[in-house]
């Protein structure tokens, strides 16, 4: 042992520190494939890809189940009294408020889409029950109205509106 | 704690071995000259059959690993191959499903024994924690094991429970997908709940060593709770507790083989016969019963933020029993007031239980709701003012005083 000084910082102390400090940076490097390899993988995102669908088969009242990245897509072809139930609503009396026209894409009023996962814990929500003539989540009693907003229940949050867009008239283009 | 008898191989063999690996030393000072109190009552024999309950999952679960595939579209098939055609696979299948549920019912009486004779108090905390430690790595290994049949249920216990991440302010939604690895539970999240499910149990062994451990270094605890004073308190572990153990392993594998020989589906769900589905949730959806209090807690709540944060204290909370529970006295049988309040608690618990098999409307979430209240106040009001307002009874001068009488 030679490496003894009087001036308080030795060889020892910086190689402690060196080693110490290129330990941690190794050891949180490791971690980062660690922990990203359970993320999505190449090909889930590339099956996210957008998907179309055609509307025309969809009757009026109906309401169709597709998917999209694995997830349920509701589409919802509405009758009058479905749009006008859920536009005549207060909506700041809603627990998440939004009117029904930020739920729709303008001038398709009657086609309402949505992603059919219940906000509260990922169950799918029936169609045409509950109180609210929308969807009713048979997991913890969720009930949602006919734009897919929460009304009771213990959803925090309305039914998401996935990103999509009108082809035409008849065809939608989701993601 | 020194032993009653010093281990001295006779065998030339056992004795090289000792010189240079001391394991039998161990063993005996362990596990046969151990000085256990002498009043053990048959609550302290659950430790034993918990060991066994373990090994009986990591045996069957070897086995059944031989014949299962982790693959979404073949998962639910081997099960039922496994059932069908694998030889004696009904058999072992049946014994790893109610094994669970044997195992989850040993670790309820044993933390509720633990709780009625005050085992978590000084010095005794850090063996309680290592315990709150087991049981949630129980039960996640528990809920990852019942995902990998692949049926209805196990597909949407996984989504709900994942789900519960996205309770998180934030970054909620990120963890949820890292935890499926997709964009909804799929084939990654099947493959690795797989993998965990096959990882925890050796994880859950290694801190049962620790638990023993300081199992070991604190002595056990004993209906009086009071600790031993002198050799006229304990008996040596082998032959007394060796064999009270044993015998109640043997009663209580009686109740396991009837569970798995004359109703080996009672605890489960028809719906768990239908393959997984992705479009449908089943109109009716509960966890297995051993997690049905804490299911009950979640629904009471109308939030769900706080319903979650409520799930997750009710479990945490009682890694901080030690230092809640404010009272001197250790054991139930001296403590009158505290004694009534344990017996609502475990009303209370399985009440929960009950409610958390109901659908979440009218009478029941005001039952879950109430019932929740006093879940959390017999933890944080309760325990910690009866250790302030509750006269205890004397206690006894020793353990041997109080099994003999003051004559002895």
């Amino acid at each position: 042992m030679t490496t003894v000084s009087s001036a308080g910082h030795t060889r020892r102390d910086f190689l402690y520190i060196a080693t110490g400090a290129v330990g941690a940076v190794g050891a949180a490097a490791a971690l980062v494939p660690l922990i990203t390899q359970m993320n999505p993988d190449a090909s889930t995102i590339a099956a996210g890809a957008p998907v179309e669908i055609d509307l025309a088969p969809v009757a009026n009242g109906q309401i169709i189940k597709v998917f999209w990245r694995s997830k349920p897509i509701f589409i919802f072809h509405r009758s009058k009294k479905d749009i006008e139930e859920a536009q005549d609503v207060s909506v700041s009396t809603l627990p998440d408020p939004q009117p029904d026209s930020e739920r729709v894409k303008p001038g398709h009023d009657q086609w309402l889409v949505l992603i059919g996962i219940c906000t509260h814990l990922g169950c799918i929500p029936i169609a045409h029950q509950g109180e609210y003539g929308g969807w009713f989540c048979p997991c913890h009693g969720s009930q949602y109205d006919t734009a897919g907003r929460i009304r009771k229940g213990p959803a925090p949050r309305n039914l998401e509106v996935p990103p999509y867009t009108f082809v035409s008239d008849t065809k939608i283009r989701i993601g | 704690m020194s032993g009653p008898s010093i281990y001295q191989p006779q065998s030339k063999v056992l004795q090289w071995l000792e010189k240079r690996l001391p394991i039998g030393g161990l063993i005996h000072s362990s596990f046969i000259a151990y000085p256990t109190p002498r009043n053990l009552n048959y609550w302290w024999t659950f430790g034993g059959i918990l060991s066994f309950m373990l090994g009986v999952q990591i045996i069957t679960g070897i086995v059944l690993t031989m014949h299962y595939t982790p693959q979404v579209d073949l998962a639910f098939k081997s099960v039922e191959t496994i059932m069908r055609d694998v030889n004696y696979g009904w058999l072992l299948r049946y014994v790893h499903a109610n094994g669970a549920a044997m195992f989850f019912l040993a670790v309820y009486i044993h933390m509720f024994r633990g709780i009625y004779y005050g085992s978590y108090k000084e010095p005794r905390e850090v063996l309680w924690i290592l315990g709150v430690i087991i049981y949630l790595l129980m039960m996640s290994t528990g809920f990852m094991g019942y995902v990998l049949v692949w049926g209805q249920m196990s597909f949407w216990a996984a989504t709900v429970i994942t789900n519960l991440f996205s309770a998180i302010p934030g970054i909620g939604e990120p963890i949820v997908s890292w935890l499926w690895g997709g964009y909804a539970v799929g084939n990654p999240t099947l493959n690795r709940f797989f993998s965990l499910h096959y990882l925890l149990p050796f994880v859950i062994a290694g801190v049962v060593v620790l638990h023993v451990w300081a199992l070991h270094v604190t002595g056990q605890n004993n209906p009086t709770g009071v600790e031993p004073k002198s050799d006229k308190d304990t008996l040596p572990f082998t032959p007394y507790a060796t064999v009270k153990d044993a015998f109640f392993m043997a009663c209580y594998c009686i109740v396991f083989a009837w569970f798995v020989f004359y109703i080996p589906n009672f605890l489960g769900h028809a719906d768990n016969y239908i393959p997984a589905n992705p479009a449908v949730t089943p109109t009716h959806i509960v966890p297995e019963w051993y997690y049905l209090p804490f299911y009950a807690i979640l629904r009471a709540i109308p939030d769900k933020l706080l319903g979650v944060l409520a799930l997750g204290g009710s479990i945490v909370i009682l890694a901080f029993l030690p230092w809640l529970d404010t009272s001197p006295v250790r054991s139930a049988r001296y403590r009158p007031l505290f004694r009534q309040f344990f017996w609502l608690f475990v009303i209370v618990c399985v009440g929960l239980g009950w409610l958390g098999s109901k659908p979440p409307e009218g009478i029941y979430v005001i039952l879950a709701r109430i019932f929740t209240v006093y879940y959390f106040a017999f933890f944080i009001i309760i325990l910690p003012l009866l250790g302030i307002f509750e006269k205890t009874k004397p206690l006894p001068n020793s353990i041997s005083e109080s099994v003999l009488g003051a004559k002895a």
